[in-house]
């Protein structure tokens, strides 16, 4: 074997009996002062704005004149629940929730359904290795936002995609072909990813499982779905919860490659960052990223607590 | 040994097919970017497979001071090397003490670290941006650096917490029986068999912090300060509706070139980085 990868295992043996004999009174503390600069930091920098982003959706800018005194009006108000209230209401929010949810769908079941198929043709491969490895890290290698420009150009209406499919299409512009083409962006640069993690997890199985279900009869198709599957499964449902939470929030790819106000395609994030960097109405984007978070956290809920994706790997401690 | 007939027919070149098939799906797109930048403006629509004649024209353009595209640049390297370090130290100890000791709550920190990645970028921004456009920094390093400690952080402790968990447990315990105190355990014995796993988080966490991109696009609005991929995204051609995309190609080359090299040259340890680190 030319590499030796580890991976989210399944779950085999605990770690053989931690070595915890020696174990001082001065360890907690020594953990305490180790571990408490990550946590200073992320409380100022995730913390802090995920509490005051909460704050300022109870708010609103103040607008117009004042009615007594005939001046401008300055600062902000209280309007409580109005924020949220006001976009359960409104066609744009409700277009950006539905495209955050629709985009996450389509490109994460067919991200695994690519994934999987490449780690199961890289997993039977002998040669060249090396450079397949080299250039499934390319698409993950590319910063998004290039990525984004890329696939701009290619779908341009006289570009590289409409002269392949011999179409006219509008990809860019609105409507579903924006939808797909992002789509398809987002699918070329985290499949190979994916791809990476599956294969990771198949070269952890032992060709001796392979051997048994070989003598026992088995074919191809049923292998697959009884044993490969079952396996890499935890690497997999990691995978994909990384991978749905990262979607759900996706900003550079419409951003970029489409443009903000572009209602098909415009997702939750694009909408918010319009709303708070561009016009400055922190109340209602505060809101939004208020909602999306909640949004985000009962799926990675789900995730955990119903599918339960072992996100930190806590039953592989100690493996060699 | 089972040979099959069925071994020696397509199962034999069907690999090999799905190999190749796989290499143009992941080459292909970059491929045509590096060939789109290399195209003449005026046969930039060609849909040749080879730029012909070749020209440098896109890539003057991209360099042209006037863009700031260079400064970019600079700026990118500034940003993400900066993060990358700053991250890198706070999460080696942190990852550390997650790995290698013994204290209640170990679980549970290290599940809150890796959830802090989870949460969407946009609920960090808008606060942060309102309270940096206070406190002036808006348009500067640290108010594009700190906020991306958000993400390299966890990443960090991430990845160093499975390589640390890697190590056998008897070195810390040879070296208590020499006398080494936990604290002179990780110094002196711990963190030099550690460092190609640093190494490798310190390359996977700068690709991470150069790829970054709604932070900087938030906190920057003065070209002197932008990162590249901000300035490449907001390249304009002659008029508004002109979009440079030859230029933009280039640019996309020269941002993406380096990572190409760093893949190429560790692409063992950034694969096995990223799969022992879980995802991301």
């Amino acid at each position: 074997m030319a590499t030796t990868v580890t991976v989210p295992a399944p779950p085999v043996a605990a770690p053989p009996g931690e070595p915890r004999r020696g174990r001082r009174r001065g360890v907690g503390r020594l953990a305490v002062l180790l571990v408490s600069p990550t946590f200073l930091v992320l409380t100022l920098v995730v913390g802090y704005p995920l509490i005051d982003a909460l704050r300022l959706s109870f708010f609103q800018k103040n607008s117009g004149v004042d009615p007594t005194t005939g001046m401008v009006q300055e600062g902000e108000k209280f309007v409580g629940l109005g924020n949220f209230t006001d976009l359960f209401g409104s066609d744009q929010f409700l277009h950006a929730l539905r495209n955050t949810t629709t985009l996450t769908i389509a490109s994460v079941t067919i991200e695994v359904v690519v994934g999987v198929a490449m780690a199961l043709i890289m997993n039977k491969a002998f040669a060249g290795r090396g450079l397949i490895r080299a250039s499934i890290l390319v698409p993950w290698a590319i910063p998004t936002a290039i990525s984004a420009l890329l696939w701009r150009w290619i779908f341009q209406t006289d570009g590289a995609a409409n002269a392949l499919l011999g179409t006219d299409t509008l990809w860019t512009t609105e409507g579903i072909p924006a939808w797909i083409a992002i789509v398809l962006a987002d699918t070329w640069k985290t499949a190979p990813f994916i791809g990476l993690l599956v294969l990771a997890g198949l070269q952890i199985i032992p060709a001796e499982v392979y051997e048994a279900a070989k003598v026992d009869g088995a074919n191809a198709w049923s292998t697959f779905w009884r044993i490969t599957l079952p396996l890499v499964k935890p690497a997999l449902i990691v995978a994909v919860l990384f991978r749905l939470l990262d979607v759900l929030r996706m900003f550079d790819l419409p951003y970029v490659m489409i443009g903000p106000g572009k209602q098909p395609v415009e997702t939750v994030s694009v909408l918010a960052f319009q709303e708070a960097i561009q016009f400055t109405r922190f109340g209602p984007a505060a809101a939004m990223s208020t909602i999306l978070f909640l949004y985000i956290a009962v799926v990675a809920f789900v995730f955990v607590k119903v599918l339960g994706a072992d996100v930190i790997g806590s039953r592989v401690g100690g493996k060699r | 040994m089972t040979t099959t007939t069925a071994e020696r027919g397509p199962r034999r070149w069907l690999p090999h097919l799905g190999i190749a098939v796989i290499m143009v799906y992941c080459l292909a797109p970059f491929y045509w970017m590096v060939v789109s930048s290399l195209r003449r403006s005026n046969d930039l629509f060609d849909n040749t497979l080879l730029p012909s004649p070749l020209s440098t024209e896109n890539y003057q353009a991209a360099l042209d001071p006037q863009n700031k595209f260079l400064q970019g640049v600079l700026n990118s390297l500034i940003v993400a090397s900066t993060t990358t370090v700053v991250g890198l130290v706070i999460a080696l100890f942190t990852a550390y003490a997650l790995a290698r000791l013994d204290f209640r709550f170990k679980n549970a920190a290290l599940a809150i670290i890796i959830a802090t990645s989870m949460f969407p970028g946009i609920s960090m921004i808008i606060p942060l941006f309102k309270l940096f456009s206070q406190i002036g920094w808006l348009n500067s390093y640290q108010g594009m650096i700190v906020p991306s400690l958000s993400f390299v952080l966890p990443l960090a402790v991430w990845n160093l917490t499975s390589f640390f968990r890697q190590m056998p447990y008897e070195l810390e315990e040879a070296a208590q029986i020499d006398g080494c105190s936990p604290g002179q355990a990780f110094r002196k014995v711990i963190l030099p068999l550690a460092a190609p796993g640093v190494f490798t988080t310190a390359i996977i966490t700068f690709i991470a912090a150069w790829n970054e991109y709604i932070i900087a696009r938030s906190m920057v609005n003065d070209p002197a300060y932008m990162t590249a991929p901000v300035v490449a995204s907001m390249f304009t051609g002659s008029t508004q509706y002109d979009q440079p995309f030859g230029t933009q190609m280039a640019a996309g080359v020269i941002v993406t070139i380096p990572l190409v090299i760093m893949v190429l040259l560790f692409q063992r340890r950034i694969v096995a980085g990223l799969t022992a680190g879980g995802v991301k």
